[in-house]
């Protein structure tokens, strides 16, 4: 069965690539295609919808334009993503060798209790915090029953963005991560110990390394989802702060310049792109997700 | 000395893990108690509870659309997504192939990948072929995004599956079709299960696919979104904490089916 591939020279399509079928087409129909159509269109003429029909670069020299300040945007998208991934690093880790090392038989519990959250939509869950922390809200209120003078004015602010992306990708971060920590064996822990390494040697030596996969997968995963956010910077961030995406999405609608959105997003996915094929290169995919 | 250290380590990780949860929950809680309050806006402590912004919720004809296009989407995905994403795990785990590690790639990437951007990005294309958004094009979308996802859920599963079991029915003359109904299928099935339900769930809550591909279609979050945007009304806490507490029912129900499917399986295995 194994090497019906390679001995039959007929033309027959080998079992794999006919089951992948399917979800190559609707990837290729879906997915490459609509990544293609951005491309053209951020070639073609700036505010016309001549796609396919012209071609310049005028898109990119208004990017790169001195006066141009819509860089701030990309500035903060990234800037924001690269504090979600590092805060999340921090918050996650603990828990993910928790499911994995001490939880126990309540660890199936907790991981539900984690995964619940990505069925409910990011906005219902971030208009909730919107009603935590807003005057005569949940926060303000209770300190004030309290006797306090009431809560601090946290809203729209930069620093809420942030930590409405911390919450909204911590489980990208978490799943990834808990099966990377999945991968380190038992006996190499104790071996080291054995030996006499010290908990901190041993984590740093033994434990990281090979938990990296997951890791990288969590923090690249998190990355990504966070350079294109929209809705905390909109919903919590009261456009204190205007990521790319947003300057993306108004290029496309109030702003009918679908080129020049184009071309913005491009740049955009060019840079996400790389990042993700890079690091996935280096990743066994059979390794991480066969691992039972 | 080191056991003193590894549970006192063992107490802050379980303090620390039960902290986050609570907040990751303290949302949602107020979101429940913003829509039972009394009063057109929402001031804590909560003076009057009241069902009224519930009621108001259930019988608005508004919603009723709503409810009716998520669900319709949230199936149709379902159905679509497990029958792509069956082959597509077989081809992910199953078989030796040239291609696969490629394969396993480009299936990440859309999952890699800002949401919002791939919405924006069907769109273009949508418009390029002439297609006008509705509905059906956001079922389109939700597809790109939940058959990689389900996909890998199933694959999961199909990683633990012996591929001697099908060779052995079909060294004992089972057809093809045989062999898949009553080997492959039942082995699979927890896993299947698991992707249909993230399917669902995945399709309910989906917010920014369904806001740049479904058109003058609305589902609850994309209704959720222009309500909070401009015209807040208590239905909105309303309706969300009803959405949410209908994902929370079928996750319940639905880890219970695949709870009895898996003794089931285990209760089969021992048999033989």
């Amino acid at each position: 069965m194994a090497d019906n591939s390679l001995s039959a020279p007929a033309p027959k399509l080998s079992p794999g690539l006919r089951a992948s079928l399917p979800v190559l087409v609707l990837l290729v129909a879906g997915f490459l295609a609509p990544l293609v159509t951005v491309a053209a269109y951020a070639f073609a003429t700036p505010k016309s919808f001549d796609v396919f029909r012209s071609f310049t670069l005028q898109n990119f020299a208004a990017i790169f334009d001195t006066n141009n300040t819509v860089w701030t945007s990309f500035v903060w998208a990234l800037a924001l993503a690269f504090a979600c991934v590092a805060i999340l690093l921090v918050v996650c880790y603990p828990i993910a060798f928790g499911l994995n090392k001490v939880f126990g038989k309540w660890s199936g519990l907790v991981s539900v209790l984690f995964v619940f959250p990505l069925f409910v939509s990011e906005n219902v869950r971030l208009y909730g915090w919107v009603l935590f922390f807003i005057k005569n809200g949940v926060l303000d209120g209770a300190l004030k029953w309290l006797g306090f003078p009431g809560g601090p004015d946290l809203l729209y602010t930069p620093g809420i963005t942030l930590f409405g992306m911390v919450y909204v990708y911590l489980p990208f971060m978490l799943f990834p991560m808990t099966l990377g920590i999945a991968m380190i064996p038992r006996d190499l822990v104790d071996a080291a110990s054995d030996l006499g390494a010290g908990r901190f040697m041993i984590w740093r030596e033994v434990e990281l390394p090979l938990a990296m996969p997951g890791i990288l997968i969590g923090a690249l995963l998190t990355f990504v989802l966070a350079a294109g956010a929209v809705a905390e910077a909109k919903i919590l961030g009261g456009q204190s702060v205007i990521t790319i995406t947003q300057d993306i999405e108004v290029a496309f609608t109030y702003a009918q310049n679908w080129p020049m959105g184009s071309a913005l997003a491009l740049i955009l996915v060019l840079i996400v792109s790389g990042l993700a094929l890079s690091a996935m290169a280096r990743l066994d995919l059979d390794k991480i997700l066969g691992k039972r | 000395m080191q056991t003193v250290g590894r549970t006192r380590t063992h107490f802050l990780i379980r303090a620390w893990t039960t902290f986050v949860v609570l907040a990751i929950y303290l949302p949602i809680a107020c979101g429940a108690l913003a829509g039972l309050s009394k009063g057109r806006y929402f001031a804590f402590p909560i003076r009057i509870f009241s069902t009224e912004w519930w009621g108001k919720t259930w019988d608005s004809f508004e919603i009723h659309v709503l409810v009716q296009n998520s669900v319709l989407i949230a199936l149709i995905v379902t159905v679509l997504s497990v029958l792509f994403a069956f082959f597509g795990a077989l081809a992910f785990a199953r078989y030796p192939w040239k291609g696969r590690r490629a394969f396993q790639r480009l299936l990440l990437l859309p999952i890699f990948f800002p949401q919002p951007v791939l919405g924006l990005a069907l769109l273009l294309w949508f418009n390029a072929l002439g297609i006008s958004p509705t509905w059906k094009t956001a079922v389109v979308a939700h597809l790109v995004w939940i058959v990689p996802v389900v996909t890998l859920v199933i694959a999961i599963q199909v990683f633990s599956f012996d591929p001697v079991l099908e060779e052995a029915a079909s060294d004992l003359g089972a057809s093809r079709l045989f062999t898949l109904r009553t080997v492959t299928l039942p082995i699979l099935w927890p896993g299947i299960w698991s992707g249909a339900l993230f399917a669902f769930l995945l399709s309910w809550g989906n917010f920014p696919l369904s806001l740049y591909t479904a058109g003058a279609d609305s589902t609850i979050p994309k209704w959720l979104y222009s309500k909070m945007v401009a015209g807040y009304t208590p239905m909105v806490p309303a309706l969300g904490t009803m959405s949410t507490l209908t994902a929370a029912a079928l996750l319940l129900g639905g880890g219970l089916v695949r709870f009895l499917l898996r003794r089931r399986a285990e209760l089969r295995a021992r048999e033989r």
